[in-house]
């Protein structure tokens, strides 16, 4: 079962989109196109947000990216993930700076993310250390990586040994959708790889083990009502293939890195800005990922969220490395805004737990 | 205002603007079609369906291009899509064909 990418990293084809000043100009329309979105804190000042300011709420989750180094190189990837990005992977050294962090502070929850998490040396350790320290560990695991290779094919035993939850894309029962999106293949794997977390318990019923699934378009539309969406996919993935899992959590396509590179390829950039702006939602504002979530780079830097992460917007606080992290000092910082912004507020809103309004 | 052609899909954004010359009628028709989609006995994903088979029933193309979406939005795929079409298709082909009955009456009266 082998799968085949579709595409390749924005980094691998020398693409300006791999600049993330580059992609920010393209945003504000000042390269590539002139579209111009109206400014996103300017449409939270008139949704009632007092100068356009967003500031967090309390910071519950700490969500790790510990690489950009994947099996997989799907067409939308917010990281511009690959197996050619192998220079990019979290230090010991980082990792130890991360468990030094979560040590002295109470942040319930450590959200892991990449690429493909587990294919860092360290993850299998950070993952003890975490729960050493008894925090609720999440893993955003991609499914296929479970087959990529002998030494990943026991993840699912180490998972459930360690209550891991985990968190996987699968964008439709379709094949061909599911395809179209993460590469030839990655739907046969990923039906595969969700059997063996089913076989130790993940998704079934008492087990306290949980397996939820993200859904995100595969194109240019908004994801439809999460609640629909999910009882769909239970009812489809149970009657064709046998497989169960918890929770489908609903993911607005944000419009960066190489979602934004399709956009602008197919000529769809303007219209999908315009959906985005014509669905803001004041309402999923409040409910936002960045105003409970940091997000911790490979090379330890702090960022609102994964996505400001990949547009290398950094904290707008004294403390950027995780080397100078104060909880305190960071709940009262202001949240960087741009124009992306509008991915996580259009609709039911986004973010990396699904709809929030 | 267009005077060149016909359908201009920018024309469906102002679908809410026939409320302009007769609001009453307007406003009890769309908050009646938003009722009509929502969840019921049938799915969000189910009545998109059916909206898209009617839609190339009607031919209209504004419906086409709205009902595409929404059946994507709602979590249809090509498949699913494509057998509604076909579901429209052969229905409006059957009541040609099943008129023929009436064909084949009138020409065993007339022929020997």
């Amino acid at each position: 079962m082998s799968i085949h990418p579709r595409t390749q990293t924005l980094a691998r084809r020398h693409s300006p989109l791999s600049d993330t000043f580059f992609q920010l100009e393209v945003l504000n329309g000042r390269a590539v196109t002139d579209v111009k979105v109206p400014l996103f804190a300017e449409t939270i000042r008139q949704a009632g947000y007092a100068d356009g300011v967003l500031m967090p709420t309390r910071i519950e989750i700490f969500q790790v990216n510990v690489g950009k180094l994947c099996n997989q190189t799907c067409a939308h990837c917010h990281v511009d993930a690959g197996p050619d990005r192998k220079r990019e992977n979290m230090s010991k050294e980082t990792f130890d700076q991360c468990l030094e962090v979560l040590r002295r502070y109470d942040i319930p929850t450590v959200d892991i993310t990449g690429g493909a998490p587990e294919m860092n040396p360290h993850f299998r350790w950070f993952v003890e250390e975490c729960r050493a320290l008894g925090k609720h560990i999440m893993d955003r695991c991609n499914l296929t990586i479970l087959l990529a290779h002998e030494r990943y094919r026991d993840l699912p035993q180490f998972f459930a040994q360690h209550q891991v939850e985990i968190v996987s894309s699968l964008p439709h029962y379709n094949a061909r959708r599911t395809d179209s999106q993460r590469g030839d293949g990655v739907f046969e794997a990923s039906i595969e790889a969700l059997r063996l977390l089913n076989e130790v318990g993940y998704g079934q019923p008492d087990s306290g083990l949980k397996i939820n699934l993200v859904y995100n378009p595969t194109g240019t539309f908004l994801p439809g009502n999460q609640g629909a969406l999910e009882r769909e996919f239970k009812a489809q993935l149970q009657r064709r293939y046998g497989v169960v899992f918890n929770h489908l959590y609903a993911i607005t396509n944000m419009p960066i890195s190489r979602f934004l590179d399709y956009l602008l390829e197919s000529g769809q950039y303007e219209t999908y800005m315009q959906t985005l702006l014509d669905a803001f939602n004041p309402a999923a504002v409040a409910g936002v990922m960045c105003r409970n979530t940091i997000s911790v780079s490979w090379e330890g830097y702090l960022y609102d969220c994964d996505f400001n992460q990949m547009l290398d917007l950094k904290v707008d606080a004294p403390c950027t490395h995780i080397r100078d992290f104060d909880l305190q000092t960071l709940e009262q910082r202001c949240i960087v805004l741009n124009q992306h912004c509008y991915g996580c507020t259009a609709g039911a809103g986004s973010s990396c737990g699904g709809q929030v309004a | 205002m267009s005077k060149k052609r016909y359908f201009d899909p920018e024309d469906l954004k102002k679908f809410g603007q026939i409320s302009e010359w007769q609001k009453p009628m307007a406003d009890k028709f769309f908050a009646w079609y938003g009722e009509v989609f929502k969840e019921g006995a049938l799915t969000e994903r189910e009545k998109a369906l059916i909206a898209l088979a009617v839609a190339h029933t009607v031919q209209c193309p504004y419906c086409i291009d709205a009902y595409t979406t929404t059946c994507l939005e709602k979590g249809a795929d090509e498949e699913q899509m494509m057998e509604a079409v076909h579901v429209a298709a052969a229905i409006r082909a059957g009541s040609s064909l099943v008129f023929s009955t009436q064909m084949m009456n009138h020409a065993k009266e007339m022929t020997m």
